[in-house]
């Protein structure tokens, strides 16, 4: 546990002292008050637009730390050659993945907790009313969310050697999840088969990363998701991060070390 | 008494670059076996298998067949790395981290309890007169600074065996001098060390027993004083005898 706490910290420290968080966070504190600062029409709602649209960078900001961060990691290593000394200790290859992941995911965890400060922060100065338990929600579906994400790209930097390669293919993987993996079941149905099948197995193969966009619950001041539900949601992305985990394992456990 | 470090039979290939090729045979049936408070040198050309027989020792390849054991323990065992130091060749190390933060990082991985690893921690930092760069990013450092704070990193567990990639590769002379002084303090204190390295001159002077390899083979193993007696030459003409070399140019 030592292990994998001691390299937690350090990809901790990598995130915090790299500039890619503060030019996000910055970038999306700019866009939103410039957004909020702007009336149209006197029209009331307006707070609406601000709010989907900080939450729309907020989940592309933390998608961008989330894979830009993680699809690094291993591939870093190997180029820089510090797994040399770091695998020279008593660390197994399932220990440098542990570690990574659990760096990377509290990384993100820490990166939206600050994103998640400022939208409140922003939108409760416009609305004068502070649903916490909607913010904490969205913020943990998010986060678990990411716990796949940054599982996938994990098991994806085993296979790729080069960062860019994996984050571009992780990254058009993730946003086709999210836009399309709702219909993929309803694209299924109007296909012949074999297709049909084949597109029915995918349906039930890839992890629904969209469940746990909960952003219009909020935008639309609309309840709160079932405790359950959102218990089940966190079961859900554990198991899958778990299946990409062990899958990282196996191939990094048989990995040559030099590129 | 149980060697400390040993391999039997050590075999290790590599695929071939191109199908049609036999494999390469990086090291051959190689048997060696190094005692407690040794310093061990490990010769041999460039390609001869040095490094690939020290990563097998340290876990990074898997030995095609044979075995091979740290403490007694088979070096696949993450374990068996536990009492051990390694210097790579290069400064392989995270350079966002400052050296005090980096020998925080290796002292965790040991769980070394936090008292002891700040004591540790400042004794080895003066040890390698890095003391007063602590708080810097390792980034900053001049090319010796990083093989001294490698150095402190292989040291921070307290190792009994100290295994040493050409420690004193790319050192000015200061720093060369260091790194043996350092060697023989660790000899005097009862620790093993096995490193290899090309300064023929520096094995002599710090060595108990050298082996040779040239091609993956074992040419010679035994102690500097008995071979120097042997072959009636110094350390450097014996090597150069043994992996073949004739001189191009008559005087």
């Amino acid at each position: 546990m030592n292990t994998v706490l001691a390299l937690t910290g350090v990809v901790i420290k990598e995130m915090y002292r790299r500039k890619d968080f503060y030019v996000l966070f910055v970038l999306t504190a700019v866009i939103t008050l410039l957004m909020g600062s702007v009336s149209f029409f006197h029209d009331t709602r307006i707070v609406r637009y601000v709010k989907e649209i900080a939450l729309l960078l907020i989940w592309v900001s933390a998608l961008v730390i989330a894979v830009g961060t993680t699809a690094r990691q291993i591939p870093a290593e190997r180029e820089n050659r510090t797994i040399f000394p770091l695998l020279a200790k008593p660390v197994t290859r399932a220990q440098v993945i542990l570690g990574k992941f659990a760096g990377c995911w509290l990384a993100c965890g820490l990166a939206l907790i600050v994103f998640y400060l400022f939208f409140g922060v922003v939108s409760g100065s416009r609305e004068h009313s502070w649903p916490l338990l909607n913010y904490f929600q969205a913020f943990w579906l998010q986060w678990v969310m990411l716990g796949i994400v940054v599982a996938f790209v994990l098991l994806g930097s085993v296979f790729f050697s080069a960062p860019s390669s994996n984050a571009t293919i992780s990254f058009v993987v993730v946003l086709g999840i999210l836009l399309l993996g709702r219909y993929l079941n309803q694209v299924a149905l109007q296909q012949p088969e074999p297709l049909r099948s084949i597109v029915y197995g995918l349906y039930f193969l890839i992890p629904h990363l969209e469940w746990y966009d909960v952003r219009d619950l909020i935008v639309y001041d609309q309840g709160l998701v079932g405790w359950l539900d959102c218990g089940l949601a966190t079961l859900y992305a554990a198991v899958y991060a778990a299946l990409l985990l062990f899958g990282a394992w196996l191939v990094f456990r048989r990995k040559a070390l030099n590129l | 008494m149980e060697p400390i470090v040993e391999t039997k039979n050590l075999r290790v290939e590599f695929r071939a670059q191109n199908s049609g090729q036999a494999r390469k045979v990086a090291v051959k049936d190689l048997n060696l076996s190094i005692r407690a408070g040794e310093v061990f040198g490990f010769l041999g050309p460039n390609g001869a298998g040095k490094t690939t027989t020290m990563n097998v020792l340290l876990g990074f390849v898997n030995a095609t067949s044979g075995a091979a054991f740290l403490f007694g323990v088979d070096v696949r065992e993450p374990i068996a790395r536990q009492r051990i130091g390694y210097l790579p060749e290069l400064t392989y190390y995270y350079k966002f981290l400052t050296a005090e933060e980096l020998l925080r990082f290796y002292a965790r991985i040991f769980g070394i309890p936090r008292a002891e690893a700040d004591r540790r921690i400042e004794q080895l930092l003066k040890l390698v007169e890095l003391d007063s760069a602590r708080k810097r990013p390792i980034k900053t450092y001049s090319k010796g600074m990083q093989q001294r704070v490698g150095l402190a990193q292989a040291l921070i567990n307290n190792p009994d065996l100290l295994i040493l990639d050409e420690p004193t590769s790319g050192l000015d002379p200061l720093g060369r001098m260091k790194v043996r002084e350092i060697i023989q303090r660790l000899k005097n204190e009862g620790k093993t060390v096995f490193f290899s390295s090309h300064e023929l001159g520096e094995v002599e002077t710090v060595c108990d027993r050298v082996a040779i390899i040239n091609q993956g083979e074992l040419k010679v193993e035994g102690r500097v004083a008995d071979l120097v007696e042997k072959h009636q030459a110094n350390l450097e003409k014996i090597f150069l005898n043994i992996i073949g070399y004739q001189p191009q140019l008559s005087s």
